[in-house]
């Protein structure tokens, strides 16, 4: 069986920096990937690669066995790959409702069904009670779950979440970790990017490690944890994230 | 606001030529009900699109000069101009869209200026199409008196707004706001907005080149100083629609009243006339300081503002 995300070799420099040099790996249906590295490592260089803002400068992406790499961000969306920002991009001066609308146009014929798709999300996210409210106001936490509501509105079989939990207080914390699962449990296939060790650690089913724009090591949490190189690149350079 | 209402509006307004009126204030009505339509056009672009166009002029002159052309090159009556400026503008919104939805912000507005400007300078030595700055002459207007006009520029007016709210509440004008407030975000959420971008300028283009067309058998006579204007014309545009609140329905239709009336009195004060363009320029920033969202947008505002005064 084919992988459903498949990188193969791929390299993106920016002038004479590498941000990213032959990285290779698969997300398979139906798993979490975890993808962590310390600053500047490339992850998220890695996603807007996968998600098409940037072409590789060698190397090719494949998405459901077809190559998707050199297709715009709508066409790779189109497809069915979904993707959140770090630093999150809410329609400001929209509703929370209209957000998740916008985005639930793109599978639905009708305004109504597009209606119909959003009120779901909206209540799965748990953001029916702030539909109302001009996204640029909600807080932070909801802000985050927004970004993700609307890529789930565009029905993806593959989410790359870019850092949905920094910054959340415990429990939104908590929350967010439980509507991840949920995502998964409706077949969707994630691929995050996350800081929180903990969080990575209990959610994923694989991790894939970079740092200075290679991969570094691939495995279970339990291999990524016992994996001395990554300790060294995590502690050996100060870096206690 | 019910279904009806500009429809009661619409009809209320056709009775206005019935009424004795001088020829002076029906031209006046005319003026407004056309500068309505620009600005429900560049509203559409700048508004909700969030693309801010300094160079609707090059729609408005294309589309008179549309109906100029066939008139005086072809010997056909200047009303087929109207159709001919759908093609015309539409063509050239395509060409144009190419070129400049490629640049984001500055450089997009940027370019939008040097596009009024080059077509004036065309149309200016382009001698045998247009007669240069000669201009083109209509030698028998349609109708002597105003009412027809003024009810053929109603019809377009009701026409503009109707198209532009269906268009609103549709699947495109939620991309359109998408691509405003975040073109990567709804490039991102599978929004073609190369596609989208180009539907709203080629929308708001035809729009305007339809009033440029009306403009030609109206005024019966064009010329490219007139017609390709950047104050007169570009800013004017913008200016109606700051005024009235981008970015709503009603804003434009709003804008357009005040800045006509304004305009009209400001010339006929005596020595401050010659300088109406500074009057608007001050009006400008007023606005974008206290009422950022114009008349319409900020008219919660406003009311507000007027409730305290009575409540202390």
């Amino acid at each position: 069986m084919t992988a459903l995300l498949d990188v193969r070799g791929v390299s993106r420099f920016f002038g004479g920096l590498a941000a990213l040099s032959d990285v290779s790996f698969t997300v398979e249906k139906g798993e979490i990937l975890g993808l962590i590295g310390p600053n500047g490592a490339g992850k998220t260089t890695m996603f807007n690669v996968v998600n098409g803002f940037y072409r590789p400068s060698q190397g090719e992406v494949f998405f459901k066995g077809q190559r998707i790499s050199g297709l715009k961000p709508h066409q790779i969306c189109q497809r069915g790959l979904a993707r959140t920002f770090q630093v999150v991009k809410p329609l400001q001066r929209m509703s929370t409702l209209d957000n998740v609308v916008a985005s639930a146009f793109l599978r639905s014929k009708t305004k109504a069904a597009a209606l119909k798709k959003a009120e779901e999300i909206l209540r799965f996210t748990g953001l029916w009670e702030e539909r109302d409210m001009i996204s640029r106001g909600l807080p932070l936490g909801s802000r985050k779950r927004l970004e993700i509501a609307r890529a789930l509105a565009t029905e993806p079989d593959l989410l790359l979440l870019d850092e949905a939990c920094a910054g959340l207080n415990p429990t939104e914390l908590e929350e967010s970790i439980e509507i991840i699962r949920k995502i998964k449990e409706r077949g969707i296939t994630i691929m995050i990017i996350e800081h929180h060790m903990k969080v990575i650690m209990a959610i994923s089913d694989r991790i894939v490690v970079l740092t200075y724009g290679q991969k570094l090591a691939e495995g279970t949490p339990e291999q990524i944890r016992g994996n001395a190189q990554v300790v060294k690149a995590y502690l050996g350079d100060g870096d206690e994230d | 606001m019910p279904r009806w209402t500009p429809l009661a509006v619409a009809a209320l307004l056709a009775l206005v030529p019935l009424l004795p009126l001088s020829s002076y204030l029906m031209h006046i009505f005319i003026l407004v009900i056309m500068w309505a339509i620009i600005g429900m056009a560049w509203n559409l672009l700048g508004g909700y699109t969030g693309l801010v166009s300094f160079g609707h002029a090059a729609f408005f002159g294309l589309g008179a000069y549309s109906a100029g052309v066939v008139y005086q090159r072809l010997g056909w009556s200047g009303w087929w101009g109207l159709p001919v400026a759908v093609v015309v503008v539409a063509l050239f919104s395509l060409v144009m869209g190419i070129v400049v939805l490629r640049l984001r912000g500055p450089y997009f507005n940027l370019s939008t200026l040097a596009i009024g400007e080059v077509l004036r300078v065309t149309a200016q030595n382009l001698d045998k199409l247009t007669q240069g700055d000669l201009g083109i002459l209509l030698k028998h207007r349609s109708w002597t008196d105003k009412q027809n006009f003024y009810w053929v520029i109603l019809l377009l007016a009701l026409g503009t707004f109707y198209a532009i709210k269906a268009l609103v509440g549709s699947r495109l004008g939620y991309y359109f706001v998408a691509i405003r407030e975040d073109q990567d975000a709804a490039e991102s959420l599978g929004i073609d907005t190369t596609l989208y971008k180009t539907i709203a300028l080629t929308v708001s283009g035809v729009l305007t080149g339809l009033a440029g067309a009306f403009y030609f058998n109206y005024m019966g006579y064009i010329d490219p100083k007139v017609v390709f204007d950047l104050p007169g014309i570009s800013i004017l545009a913008i200016m109606i629609v700051m005024v009235g609140g981008a970015a709503t329905q009603t804003g434009p239709l709003v804008g357009s009243l005040i800045m006509v009336l304004l305009a009209e009195w400001v010339r006929s004060i005596p020595k401050l006339g010659a300088a109406h363009m500074s009057v608007f320029g001050v009006l400008l920033i007023l606005i974008i300081i206290f009422l950022p969202n114009g008349l319409v947008g900020d008219f919660g505002k406003i009311r507000r503002l007027f409730a305290g005064k009575k409540a202390s």
